[in-house]
């Protein structure tokens, strides 16, 4: 990857990552991928984030589900943990707490494959400052 | 196959699961297959809203409409009115208090969302091992701004304008540390990044590190331009191993992207940030603690002034921040300082994050306005108190706060109102306690935290907090005399008046504040022989009622010292000189026949 010589270069290569990443900001982005976030801080790794979100991607692969699985930082659910959030194209991101194997089964197969909501679901209660204002 | 087109949310939170919240999913589950629309429409439980007051409360997907204070009775109105005719049910909409107009969106109640992400704006939300997710939010932007359209001097004052003040604790003005700093001339400067995070219970700077690692790289340049460094280091506990590996990721994609090293954003500044590991000392947070530890003496602290930021690390100026601080920079710097100070209160601005523990529903992270109660922060985000459990206190600032309680919970949080109440803002542990939970054991449990480690420099600290433990042990034991009490409140202010640094300056803070607020705790402990709270092992005793005891033997066979006497289907005994209050017995028994007095 080349450097970032000036400020110009920086705000080109955020447009240019902006339109990849805004999958997970703007709900009616057309293409069908399902984008999953496991919250994978020391917290939720201990009450066993990475065993689920391997066992996500294998199945969502084994399923042929066209999904991107990523890691993210705490959620701040921690009476929650594990904790992911699920974005279907077109809908606004939910999050789901508890989640272990069993669980991620049950959300692939009703909410990822049937659009069907699944018990557990967290309210996300807080706003995130809005960036990108001053251009 | 099922296609739902509506989707009923029920809080299955706790606080609403007890106003029966599930009688509220049956019923709606019953009265949607009355109206055949059970293939339509899906109820589901959700978690905690953090509405509790209001609840139990029912969002409708996709209109977002939120109803408040729901029976299982309205479950038909719902029904018919909501999705039959497609109006709203107005009297079960929120009421705004100000206006008194009833809200139907959640997004319009100023009660619902009472968190506002700054510092968190990308915890949980970019992949923090992925620099292009943390530029495609407008990452580095606030460095590229300042480097190449601003002074050192404006972008000072904007973080001055903004009010910022550290969020480590102590709440010194950040900028005006910066403009300090700058301001002595000196061959090389150093900027620190402090996070040797040590209050127990606290796990805010790990998280941001874990989510959010260029955030702080980035304000860590920032500041190296605003002082006149070129050199970062990052002091961080070895026992923040996932914090550490993500931050040595971010450095390397960092330097990649020529976002850090030499010429950065094609101008003359040049900056570079290094880590260096703390053994887990709680002394290093003090600064000048984890400057002599940076420099691989003994974490000891030093008298101030002088201060770091006139001769630091090295002998050079070096200006330490905290995690949380340095997070909230490039955000302020692109927002600008009036958005920033038009949040909070008057002399506290912006957000705390706070990590929100103990018997409390919703553990968690939580970043609320500065000037938000505890009240609402215990709760409603909070989600109240753990099995129903009455609320006692909350404990702010670790070892170094105190413990505030139920006079103030409607007390604006903020660094001098939490001051003026004996407690601290600190690093932003918040440890909730209910009415199972003895004062005075707590203010020991922090006692014999400090005592381990105070770094023994100064002899108010060692030996005194030494003492302090040991008196409050006597308390707990039940040998405390009323002479103690006094002995207790004198050497506390003494501690507090004579130690070298904060460690021992604000280690007596939970025995002042619990003597405070709970001085009848303490007399019962010492008049009494009783512990309130059934906490205090010497002071209760476990009994076996005779009425009850089926003489089933398994209690005897538990106790792992043999206290326990009796035949075969006769009632038991405990012989309470030889009982060492393990509580075996009492967990074991099946008949509710052992009781604690």
């Amino acid at each position: 990857m080349s450097k970032v010589k000036s400020l110009a270069d920086l705000r080109k290569m955020r447009d240019e990552l902006q339109t990849k990443v805004s999958l997970r900001e703007k709900s009616d982005n057309p293409e069908k991928l399902v984008q999953v976030k496991v919250s994978m801080a020391t917290c939720g790794i201990a009450s066993g984030a990475k065993e689920v979100m391997n066992h996500m991607i294998e199945e969502m692969d084994r399923q042929a589900i066209d999904a991107i699985v990523t890691q993210t930082g705490c959620m701040g659910f921690c009476h929650a943990e594990p904790t992911i959030e699920v974005t279907l194209p077109g809908n606004d991101p939910v999050v789901f707490g508890h989640v272990d194997n069993k669980k991620a089964d049950e959300i692939i197969e009703k909410y990822v494959i049937r659009g069907e909501l699944v018990d557990g679901i967290i309210p996300v209660n807080y706003e995130t400052v809005k960036e990108n204002k001053n251009e | 196959m099922a296609k739902y087109k509506n989707h009923i949310l029920v809080c299955g939170g706790t606080g609403c699961r007890a106003s029966q919240g599930e009688e509220i999913v049956q019923n709606l589950g019953k009265v949607l297959e009355e109206n055949s629309l059970e293939n339509e429409v899906q109820v589901v439980r959700t978690g905690c809203f953090g509405f509790c007051e209001k609840g139990p409360v029912v969002k409708m997907v996709p209109d977002n409409t939120f109803y408040v204070q729901v029976t299982p009775e309205d479950a038909p109105e719902i029904v018919a009115e909501h999705l039959v005719k497609g109006r709203k049910v107005e009297r079960l909409l929120y009421t705004d208090p100000e206006t008194q107009e009833r809200v139907s969106e959640s997004k319009d109640m100023g009660f619902y969302k009472k968190q506002i992400r700054i510092a968190l704006r990308n915890c949980g939300f970019i992949n923090p091992e992925n620099v292009d997710e943390y530029i495609a939010r407008d990452g580095y932007a606030a460095l590229g701004k300042v480097l190449t359209e601003m002074t050192p001097e404006a972008a000072i004052k904007v973080i001055i304008d903004s009010g910022l003040r550290g969020r480590g604790g102590g709440g010194f003005p950040t900028g005006l540390k910066w403009e300090i700093t700058r301001k002595v001339e000196a061959e090389q400067k150093y900027v620190v990044c402090n996070a040797d995070e040590g209050d127990p219970g606290a796990f805010m700077d790990r998280s941001i590190l874990e989510g959010d690692p260029h955030a702080v790289l980035e304000a860590m340049a920032i500041n190296g331009f605003c002082t006149g460094a070129s050199h970062g280091l990052i002091y961080i506990r070895a026992e923040y191993p996932l914090a550490i590996s993500r931050l040595k990721i971010a450095i390397d994609q960092a330097r990649e992207y020529g976002l850090l090293g030499n010429n950065i954003f094609g101008t003359d500044f040049s900056f570079d940030v290094e880590l260096r590991y703390g053994a887990g000392a709680f002394v290093c947070g003090e600064e000048t603690s984890l400057i002599h530890s940076m420099e691989g003496l003994r974490g000891e602290p030093t008298v101030k002034p002088p201060f770091p930021s006139e001769s630091g690390y090295k002998g050079m100026p070096t200006n330490v921040n905290n995690v949380e601080t340095y997070a909230n920079i490039p955000v302020i710097l692109l927002e600008g300082a009036e958005w920033f100070s038009s949040i909070g209160t008057e002399k506290s601005k912006g957000t705390k994050v706070f990590a929100l523990a103990g018997k409390v529903n919703n553990v968690g992270l939580i970043e609320v306005p500065m000037g938000t109660t505890l009240r609402e922060v215990i709760f409603d985000i909070g989600g109240g108190i753990k099995d129903g459990k009455k609320f006692k206190a909350v404990q702010t600032g670790g070892p170094s706060g105190g413990c505030l309680t139920e006079k103030h919970l409607d007390i604006p949080i903020d660094y001098d109102n939490l001051l003026a109440s004996g407690s601290m803002m600190g690093s932003g542990g918040m440890i909730v306690m209910d009415e199972d939970d003895c004062m005075v054991s707590m203010a020991k449990f922090y006692l014999d935290f400090t005592v381990e480690e105070s770094c023994g420099k100064c002899a108010p600290c060692r030996i005194g907090n030494k003492r302090l433990y040991e008196m409050l042990d006597k308390i707990t034991e039940g040998k405390g005399t009323e002479e103690d009490l006094t002995l207790l409140r004198n050497l506390s202010n003494v501690i507090k008046d004579t130690s070298l640094c904060g460690l021992g300056q604000t280690s007596p803070n939970p025995v002042l504040s619990t003597m405070e607020n709970f001085a009848d705790e303490y007399e019962a402990h010492v008049h009494d022989g009783k512990c309130p709270a059934g906490q205090c092992k010497s002071l209760m005793q476990y009994v076996i009622s005779d009425e009850k005891c089926i003489g089933c033997t398994l209690c005897s066979r538990v106790c792992p010292v043999d206290a326990i006497t009796g035949d075969k289907k006769e009632p038991h005994l405990i012989s309470q000189e030889t009982c060492i209050k393990c509580g075996a017995c009492y967990e074991k028994c099946k008949f509710g026949a052992i009781s604690i007095q």
